[in-house]
């Protein structure tokens, strides 16, 4: 017991005597829920416009004073033609043109009826679709400030009532995704590295011959990790609380409880990525690749899993970040109890097992 | 001369690695740079090489001073380092076109060191071997020919012998004396003292000074010691004692 | 130099036999591109809801149908209870539900005016902005057509219309992609990540990996000079960079039809200067890190955040002011840029001029600290 211990202890000095990959390992987390929290959202702040007005009468004035002044519209230039409009998409100097036609304000008060030609840069799908329904909106913001009384509010409206997160925060969306990213990451790479690098420079045999049981030396590899990782799922639940009011709903201790499960599949999948490969550097890439790189993309982390194809869908079964995403979003945003994602509990237990069991085995292969 | 050394000194912070190192090596000379793990002598031989900046002092190798002229002192010189480190993913024939086409050699030259190396150390038939699976024995003779492929004045050797068994080891002393025999300078470290005795001149590093210089017949006798391990153990020991004094 | 073809040929001949690193060089980054590019998308399609219908009248009849009918809709029941629409969500199963409340159509009729209630699920605030407006832009057709035919009095053509106001046309078109197709947008994006990881990730760790392993030791006591030694290190990457490149454009234009407008010699002019940029941060990050973890670490760092502040997945516009500011030190950012508008603007190098430029003096301050920090003589 006494060497295990010592060899545990070696481990932790290990990790912490590396400076520089020690402040990573605790800096990124936060670093990255900053930007998350204050830099990245699906909001609009400006947007660059080009105005062209072939009427220039006081409705066409009195409609681009409100674009302008509504905050979100920038003019970048007043241009003329068409082609021009392209060289500006082109060159990036704005992302959407507005065309009055000839004869705007006349038409609008004496036949009723005129129409303006706005002109989106479809290279940014996104960007396109939230410009157009600003500007529309200011259009129809011009149009209803001229009606008068009964006029309005004629027909069906809706009445709605957003869930779990009223103002749309898109910090709410990320910080369970970015938990889970975290915890892949510290726990899954660098269990994989960790392991790799003692094969690699030849002291696991030296390990193996010691009076370590092969299942003491994971443990004794594996635990700081588990540490290190439980350090920063609780680092970035407060700073997500106190800094951006980010909630937790549900009860704290299931939360801990799951990540904590989530902790051992990714350690489960550090392992056996380590079983597969002697190689730092190959270990380091298929993390990194392999596994990163689907748990931002396929899990639903920052893209919907139904709007994915088919196909995709079906892939993102097999990665465990679908799922503890789930139930993180479960009790953080919804409040919800066990009840609701026992499934995905369960699937995140049997992925652990089947990979623990997959890791033993291979093992035990390489000892014989 | 050689290789001269004045006053080299090497600190890093406060500990001086190697402390006002002063000698001198011939033409053709085997000399053999021991002392301890940790004694300093890598650190010296990396200065002698130009890898390393002196703090102080200065040495000449081959004419060049290593403190401003570091990339003339090693176009004439040779190196083997502990590990060996060639290329392991390299057939033995690529490592030793890749090092003698970075020294400069045209490629007729480069084909007929090829040959005779692959000779004169019995490696013809792993010609086409890769580096990595061939054992320590063989990698060490490859890195020692290698070392020499541009006939370089003198060969720097650090702890060359490490990992491999005695039989292997007199054999690679064989390869050093003839190396020795066609003028070229040897300097090599080691702390496997019996392997002083095939030097033609040793100096002996404790805590990163010259304690002794001499030919190792001069310090047993000086000693009064049959064996170079002997002659060790007592420099150890006395500057151990005056270190003591110092204290007190 | 000849030295340098020396360097080159034990470099490649390295790289070709690193037997477990060929598929993650070579075969990785393309099914990671095939992959992602299909997964990335904004699109809110399939949204599941509930509707209960609380009214039971024939214009409610009507509505549901017309709810039912969206394409971007599903509709997973249509009995329920209020508690049992509101565990539906809770679950996870439905996004939405909508209540038609009693005296619906009554309220219609005699008021011309009536609510209906929605609850969306708003986990993800974009989405459930997109579902409000999904939802908007089907009440306000079923207004213009259905109320309108029952309510009005002939003549008057739709409730928004008025005698007073004339109406405002919008007619909106969206060039270079005019289906607003995702994949246009992520893949140039995508590809500019794989080349960045090879280019920053395979560099750096290269250069780490044999000065753990000490085989940089026997290098520097060769009269091999640093830039000759440089060369040799980033030139095999810069090659399989713009390898991977060529690559990744055969399968965005065969495989996901991204147009390309622009030029070819332009893409690859901008990505030779792009991937100096990435090879000299490689670089730079070999010499300070000992370690192949520390330096997959540092670079691992950079990379995210590089990622998250260069507009792939969401649009610089939207980040404060400060932040846009930031993003003009993001070499990535401008090379996404640039992939974007050369393939599907078709810009020439005109228009990428101030961009380019940017990427230049970056890759010139990289790679000069980078050479000068690598020192074969140790001080």
């Amino acid at each position: 017991m006494n060497s295990f211990a010592a060899f545990m202890t070696k481990e932790f000095y290990h990790i912490l005597r590396d400076r520089r990959s020690a402040m990573i390992l605790f800096g990124m987390p936060i670093i990255q829920l900053l930007l998350f929290g204050y830099a990245i959202r699906n909001e609009i702040q400006t947007v660059r416009i080009a105005i062209i007005d072939q009427s220039h009468d006081r409705i066409t004035e009195a409609i681009t004073d409100k674009l302008l002044s509504s905050g979100h519209f920038v003019l970048v230039d007043t241009f003329s033609s068409d082609d021009a409009i392209e060289e500006g998409f082109k060159s990036g100097e704005i992302t959407e043109a507005i065309v009055f036609e000839a004869g705007f304000g006349r038409r609008f008060v004496r036949e009723q009826e005129t129409s303006v030609q706005i002109i989106t840069d479809g290279s940014n799908p996104n960007l396109a679709r939230i410009v157009l329904s600003y500007t529309t909106a200011v259009f129809m913001d011009y149009r209803a400030s001229l009606l008068q009384g009964d006029e309005e509010g004629k027909g069906i409206a809706a009445e709605t009532l957003m869930l779990f997160n009223p103002e749309l925060k898109s910090v709410y969306l990320f910080v369970p995704g970015l938990i889970t990213l975290i915890l892949m990451l510290v726990s899954a790479l660098m269990t994989s590295i960790s392991i790799t690098r003692e094969k690699e420079t030849g002291t696991m045999e030296v390990l193996l011959v010691s009076s370590l049981r092969p299942y003491q030396i994971i443990i004794g590899k594996v635990v700081p990790y588990l540490m290190l990782s439980f350090i920063n799922v609780v680092t970035v639940l407060i700073i997500a609380r106190f800094v951006f009011g980010v909630p937790c709903r549900g009860s704290v201790t299931l939360l801990l409880l799951e990540s904590l499960l989530f902790i051992l599949t990714a350690l489960s999948l550090g392992i056996f990525i380590s079983t597969i490969t002697s190689s730092q550097q190959v270990a380091m890439m298929i993390s990194l690749g392999g596994l990163l790189l689907p748990t931002v993309m396929l899990s639903g982390f920052i893209f919907p899993v139904s709007s994915m194809p088919l196909p995709l869908q079906i892939i993102s079964t097999l990665i465990p970040a679908r799922w503890f995403l789930v139930i993180v979003r479960g009790i953080m945003l919804k409040g919800t109890g066990i009840v609701y994602f026992w499934q995905e509990t369960l699937v995140l237990a049997s992925m652990t097992l089947a990979l623990g069991i997959l890791s033993i085995r291979k093992f035990s292969i390489r000892l014989t | 001369m050689s290789i001269e050394a004045n006053e080299l000194t090497k600190c890093f912070g406060s500990f001086c690695a190697v402390d006002r190192l002063s000698f001198g090596v011939n033409r053709g000379e085997i000399f053999g740079f021991l002392g301890a793990n940790g004694a300093g002598k890598t650190t010296a031989i990396r200065m002698l090489c130009g890898l390393l900046e002196p703090s102080s002092g200065r040495a000449s190798v081959a004419g060049f001073d290593v403190g401003s002229m570091a990339e003339k002192v090693k176009q004439n010189i040779g190196y083997m380092s502990q590990r060996f480190s060639l290329c392991d993913d390299l057939t033995v024939r690529e490592n030793i076109r890749f090092y003698g086409g970075i020294y400069g050699l045209c490629d007729r030259d480069i084909k007929a060191r090829t040959g005779e190396m692959l000779q004169r150390l019995d490696l013809a038939s792993s010609a086409d071997v890769r580096l990595g699976s061939l054992p320590p024995g063989w990698k060490q003779k490859l890195a020692f020919s290698v070392a020499m492929v541009h006939n370089p004045e003198i060969v720097f050797l650090d702890e060359p012998t490490g990992g491999v068994d005695p039989v292997t080891r007199r054999r690679f002393w064989e390869l050093i004396y003839e190396a020795a025999s066609r003028d070229v300078t040897i300097f090599v470290t080691t702390h496997y003292m019996d392997e002083a005795e095939y030097c033609d001149r040793v100096s002996i590093m404790v805590d990163g000074r010259i304690a002794a210089l001499d030919s190792p017949r001069h310090l047993k006798e000086t000693f009064d010691v049959p064996s170079m391990n002997e002659v060790f153990l007592r420099l150890a020991r006395s500057t151990g004692d005056e270190k003591r004094e110092e204290r007190q | 130099m000849r030295t340098i073809v020396f360097l080159l040929r034990k470099e490649f001949l390295q790289i070709f036999r690193n037997k477990g690193m060929l598929p993650i060089m070579f075969i990785m980054p393309f099914i990671q591109l095939i992959i992602l590019s299909n997964a990335a998308t904004f699109d809110v399609k399939n949204v599941h809801f509930s509707l209960i219908d609380k009214d039971r009248s024939v214009l409610s009849d009507l509505f549901a149908e017309h709810v039912g009918s969206s394409p971007y809709f599903t509709l997973t029941s249509g009995s329920m209870s209020d508690q049992q629409a509101f565990n539906a969500i809770l679950e996870g199963r439905d996004k939405l539900s909508i209540v038609i409340p009693e005296d619906f159509e009554k309220d219609l009729y005699r008021y011309a005016q009536a609510k209906v209630q929605l609850m969306i699920d708003a986990e993800d605030g974009y989405s459930a902005g997109i579902i409000q407006a999904y939802t908007r832009e089907i009440i306000e057709s079923f207004n213009g057509t259905i109320v309108s035919q029952r309510l009005l009095a002939p003549g008057t053509r739709t409730l928004t219309e008025s005698p007073q106001v004339g109406n405002i046309r919008i007619i909106s078109s969206s060039w270079f992609n005019p289906e607003l197709d995702y994949i246009d947008f992520m893949v140039p994006g995508i590809l500019v990540i794989l080349v960045t990881m090879i280019g920053l990730f395979l560099s750096a760790m290269n250069i780490v990996r044999e000065k753990e392993a000490g085989t940089i030791e026997q290098i520097n006591v060769t009269p091999v000079k640093r830039y000759q030694f440089i060369t040799g290190k980033l030139l095999p990457f810069w090659i399989i960079g713009l390898g991977e490149l060529t690559v990744g454009l055969f399968i965005a234009r065969v495989l996901f039809d991204v147009p390309m407008l622009g030029s070819y010699p332009l893409i690859y002019a901008v990505a030779s200067i792009y991937l100096l940029v990435v090879l000299g941060m490689g670089m730079l990050i070999s010499t300070v890190t000992e370690t192949q973890q520390q330096a997959m670490f540092i670079a691992w760092f950079f990379m995210v955040i590089f990622v998250l502040m260069s507009g792939l997945f969401t649009t610089i516009e939207s980040m404060p002011v400060w932040a846009q500011n930031l993003t003009l030190l993001n070499p990535v950012r401008f090379f996404v840029d640039i992939m974007r508008r050369i393939m599907l603007k078709g810009s020439g190098i005109q228009h990428i001029a101030r961009e380019t430029t940017g990427l230049a003096v970056y890759a010139v301050i990289m790679l000069s600290v980078a050479v000068n920090r690598y020192k074969k003589t140790s001080g």
